[in-house]
């Protein structure tokens, strides 16, 4: 806990996007998690990509379940729309704002045992029906308000803080997200901003869903020795797949690296991913080869992060359902309420 | 980069701009947290310890404090380090008891101090406390020197003055006032063990052009005349009056004219307005009281009529650069310019005068500038027995100058007399304390104001100029002192970070609200400063570079607006970020009071 805020005063060399905000501006009220939480480096990683796009505050809403993790919209984007919803619901609340409202740019933020545990039928749901969203699952592999018990993407064989081993199959996030569906994967980690920046930015202009399983050691109960989600472990194992460059329209593309170790995504909406390949044999968009890539990589104990899969032409919810353009919360009456004479109509058909 | 060395006294040194700033090196926040505390007769004694006038120079200091401080590079201003000296010293109340008390025995030497201006009062107060016998001689007949003549009593009141050279006189000196020594040779021959000039520069510069003769009269040297009037002998002044020179004697001497008759007082001075020597505040009291300030014009000639100065002409001038960017003043070409007036006081700069000091003594002076060949380090002259300090040494500079180079002179001074190797300077003691309280408490206020730099209370405008020795400023009253001293950053207040026990998590990073940390590959220092989270560009400010980490980066940080806040070390889970007080304790000669001067937790 940190009881002063964040002082206002900032580097007088700050810069400001094209909206005219400051980084600063992006950011919300000081964080109440443990000092050293991952979970406030990818608050921080959020900071700055929104910043970075160019993004408006009043545009994102921020929904989040229960946990360290969902706690975390209160510490970004202070002046954007945000709804905390029930422990592991926020995929139901937000496929409804989504449905509703189309046009806002959803960032739902949850944890593991929001999503691997109490809310795991939602999280599948959310992804198999493609809810324009970008979903992070801040993953510590730990139940760290409740004192450090085994979550359900803990390894197995993983060794507690009081020296438990745990004995359960880990839930993997993005294995399950790959088979229903997604249309963006990622996995990154919360001490790799280089990495983990690019990836939310390329994520928040996706037209789909956008998934970041995103390792973040909890400091407090999973960060000891033979833990697999702790700061050094997460170093040491991990395999980057890429390394990402997101450019939007009004960038130049130079590219200098060697031929054949970049690839470039172009995105529905005109924007670019400059993909610098560290594996030059793997294929980011074939998601078959993903998921038989990303069990015998685990098997063999290595972490793969990067950009893992994308479909650089994804269709959505509303794309699926063939809703109107205009999104639904601004249609009037005259257009949402039939009126009798049709209710008429439909009945005597079903008669 | 190579790591940080931070046992370097210097290193965190220079992170507390304003110490470093100042030349008498000044614990400034560490007094003004005193000060927050409420606590301001200990505030006073550390500021009594370092520049020994605190009174007089929380009035008239040149602020070399506050253009260096940090504030000022976050936000529009620096916080009021000079006029919180003041607040210690007003609210101060009895402190007679934490003065350190006559010697009771004497070391046997004795020491005499020409002139009793700062700088012999600062070396009387280093040494007499140490059991030397100390002669002041001075030919004014009140100890105090520039600081009694030549400061208008609008500025500084007599009483402030009184008051802190009497702790000096009080150290028991032997103070031979009203006796000007004429003749240094005269000095050496009796029985000194050494002998410290602290004359200043007592001679004000004259302007010989064309009518300086024939109105003699009605044209007067500035600080003679400024001289005059604080001894009495001159009350009143012509209703119009030209102010010549651009410096801080000049603004003392339009605001004294203001109050004494002088109705259309004018500056005008050769240069451009930024480049006056006057400090800003100074230009800012004098254009508030009325006066205005014309720039770019070169007094051609004194118009007189039947013997009697009417006026002045000057010649419009215009600032050209040259291939090197030295400036040159050229004329325009235009008419001259004529002001009238009916007096003129000449403020157009000071010399040193050693007309008393023999040239066949074994004291050298020096080819180009007469003036005697002073050792920048020990202030020793070339006679071995002879030191300088003050405007005396290397010309006219501030109060606080005086001050700082007194205290270096009484340091070589006591190892002379000791007969220790001057050129061997005693270090500083420094002390570096961890400020943790609680988990995320701490034993300084880190929480960083965000108000604005406080103004100072003037005395009513008509009040203060019918009254030549009403005092202008009035000082902060207690709350306004409280609010502005919670302005100071606490630069003193150290970052400290421990590579061992840090596990690289960002938290930090990502709290900074400056963006000073970085954690990065290294590499040399030009290349580094432009790879840290917001770019290093001022390269007179450190980077902090740690040993590597274990991912192979380091952590680099640059000092230059870090706000000490703590937020670092609140949000790091291992401790490897720590705030430590430093307090640096610049030697002095022997052992000082300096015990009575507690720190401020």
């Amino acid at each position: 806990m940190t009881f002063i805020p964040k002082p206002k005063l900032h580097h007088p060399d700050l810069q400001k996007n094209a909206l005219g905000y400051t980084r600063r501006d992006y950011e919300g009220p000081v964080s109440t998690l443990c000092a050293g939480c991952g979970h406030d480096s990818i608050s921080a990683a959020i900071v700055k990509a929104c910043f970075e796009l160019d993004i408006e505050p009043h545009r994102v809403a921020k929904m989040s379940g229960i946990g360290c993790s969902s706690k975390t919209p209160t510490y970004f984007l202070g002046a954007s729309h945000g709804f905390n919803s029930v422990h592991g619901r926020m995929p139901s609340v937000a496929t409804g704002a989504n449905l509703a409202n189309k046009d806002l740019i959803y960032l739902g933020v949850s944890g593991d045992g929001d999503s691997a545990s109490i809310g795991l039928g939602q999280f599948a749901h959310a992804m198999r029906r493609g809810v324009n969203m970008v979903y992070i699952v801040e993953n510590n592999g730990v139940y760290g308000l409740t004192k450090g018990q085994f979550s359900a993407t803990s390894d197995k064989g993983a060794k507690s803080k009081r020296g438990v081993i745990n004995s359960d199959e880990a839930i993997d996030l993005v294995g399950l997200a790959l088979q229903l569906g997604a249309t963006f994967v990622a996995r990154s980690f919360s001490g790799d901003k280089a990495q983990l920046v690019p990836l939310i930015e390329a994520a928040l202009q996706h037209k789909g869903i956008a998934f970041i399983d995103c390792i973040s050691p909890c400091v407090a109960f999973n960060n000891h020795e033979g833990s697999t989600k702790s700061f050094d472990y997460v170093r040491e194992h991990n395999e980057a797949l890429n390394s990402l460059d997101v450019i939007s329209g009004r960038d130049e593309i130079t590219v200098d690296y060697e031929p054949g170790t970049m690839e470039m995504v172009t995105q529905h909406d005109g924007s670019v991913l400059a993909l610098r390949k560290l594996h030059t044999s793997y294929d980011v968009n074939d998601r078959v080869a993903a998921l038989s890539y990303m069990q015998e990589r685990a098997a063999a104990g290595e972490i793969v992060t990067g950009l893992l899969y994308v479909d650089p032409n994804p269709r959505d919810l509303h794309a699926h359902m063939d809703t109107v353009e205009t999104p639904l919360n601004a249609l009037g009456d005259d257009v949402l309420v039939p009126g009798a004479r049709a209710l008429e109509r439909i009945n005597a058909g079903l008669r | 980069m190579q790591p940080t060395d931070i046992h370097d006294p210097d290193y965190f040194h220079k992170v507390v701009d304003c110490q470093w700033a100042c030349p008498a090196h000044t614990p400034v926040p560490e007094y003004i947290r005193l000060i927050a505390d409420g606590r301001y007769a200990d505030a006073f004694m550390i500021n009594w310890k370092s520049n020994v006038f605190p009174g007089i120079l929380g009035r008239t200091c040149d602020r070399p404090c506050e253009p260096a401080c940090r504030r000022g590079r976050v936000e529009d201003e620096p916080v009021a380090i000079c006029r919180l000296k003041r607040v210690a010293a007003d609210f101060k109340g009895d402190v007679s008891g934490l003065m350190p008390p006559p010697p009771t025995t004497r070391n046997g030497k004795k020491i005499a101090l020409i002139g009793a201006g700062p700088a012999s009062l600062t070396v009387a107060r280093d040494l007499a406390p140490l059991g030397y016998h100390i002669v002041v001689y001075d030919g004014d007949t009140r100890a105090g020197g520039m600081i009694r003549s030549q400061i208008p009593k609008f500025r500084l009141p007599e009483e402030v003055i009184d008051e802190e050279v009497g702790y000096i006189t009080a150290l028991g000196p032997e103070m031979r006032l009203g006796q000007r020594v004429d003749s240094l040779k005269g000095i050496l021959e009796e029985d000194y063990d050494a002998i410290f000039v602290g004359t200043g520069a007592p001679r004000g510069r004259d302007l010989p052009i064309p009518g300086r003769q024939e109105a003699a009269a009605n044209i007067h040297i500035g600080i003679d005349w400024l001289s005059s009037v604080s001894f009495g002998h001159i009350s009143k002044i012509g209703k119009r009056v030209i102010v010549l020179g651009g410096g801080n004697t000049a603004m003392d001497c339009c605001r004294s004219a203001r109050r004494l008759g002088g109705d259309d007082v004018k500056v005008i001075v050769r240069s451009g307005f930024d480049e006056m020597k006057a400090s800003p505040w100074e230009k800012e009291d004098a254009i508030g009281e009325d006066i205005p300030i014309l720039n770019m014009l070169v007094p051609i000639a004194f118009i007189h009529e039947d013997g009697k100065l009417v006026g002045m002409t000057f010649d419009k001038v215009k600032a050209e650069y040259d291939a090197r960017g030295r400036r040159n003043l050229v004329s325009t070409g235009e008419e001259p310019v004529f002001h009238g007036c009916d007096d003129v006081l000449v403020a157009v700069g000071q010399e040193n005068a050693f007309p008393w000091i023999e040239r066949d003594i074994g004291l050298t002076f020096d080819d180009r500038w007469d003036m005697p060949v002073v050792n920048e380090t020990t202030f020793q002259s070339t006679h071995p027995k002879v030191f300088f300090g003050g405007d005396a040494a290397f010309g006219p500079k501030n109060i606080i100058w005086a001050v700082a180079q007194g205290h270096q002179a009484a340091i070589s001074l006591h190892k002379f007399c000791q007969g220790e190797d001057v050129s061997v300077r005693p270090p500083p003691g420094v002390t570096v304390v961890s400020q943790k309280m609680g988990i995320h408490e701490w034993s300084y206020d880190n929480n960083v104001s965000l108000d604005l730099r406080f103004k100072v209370p003037h005395r009513d405008k008509f009040a203060a100029l019918s009254d030549i020795k009403a005092e202008v400023e009035l000082g902060f009253d207690i709350k306004l002192a409280f609010a502005e001293a919670q302005r100071c950053l606490n630069c003193d207040v150290q970052t400290v970070f421990d590579d061992k026990l840090c596990i690289e998590c960002d938290a930090c990073v990502d709290i900074c609200p400056v963006d000073s940390i970085s954690f990065t590959k290294n590499g040399d220092e030009a290349d580094l400063r432009t790879r840290l989270s917001a770019p290093a560009t001022d390269l007179t400010q450190a980077i902090y570079v740690s040993k590597d980490l274990k991912t192979g980066r380091v952590m680099a940080k640059d000092e230059d607006v870090c706000l000490h806040c703590g937020l670092c070390a609140e949000r790091c889970p291992t401790g490897a970020w720590d705030m430590q007080r430093f307090l640096i304790d610049v030697a002095q000669a022997g052992k000082m009071g300096a015990e009575s001067a507690c720190c401020s937790k």
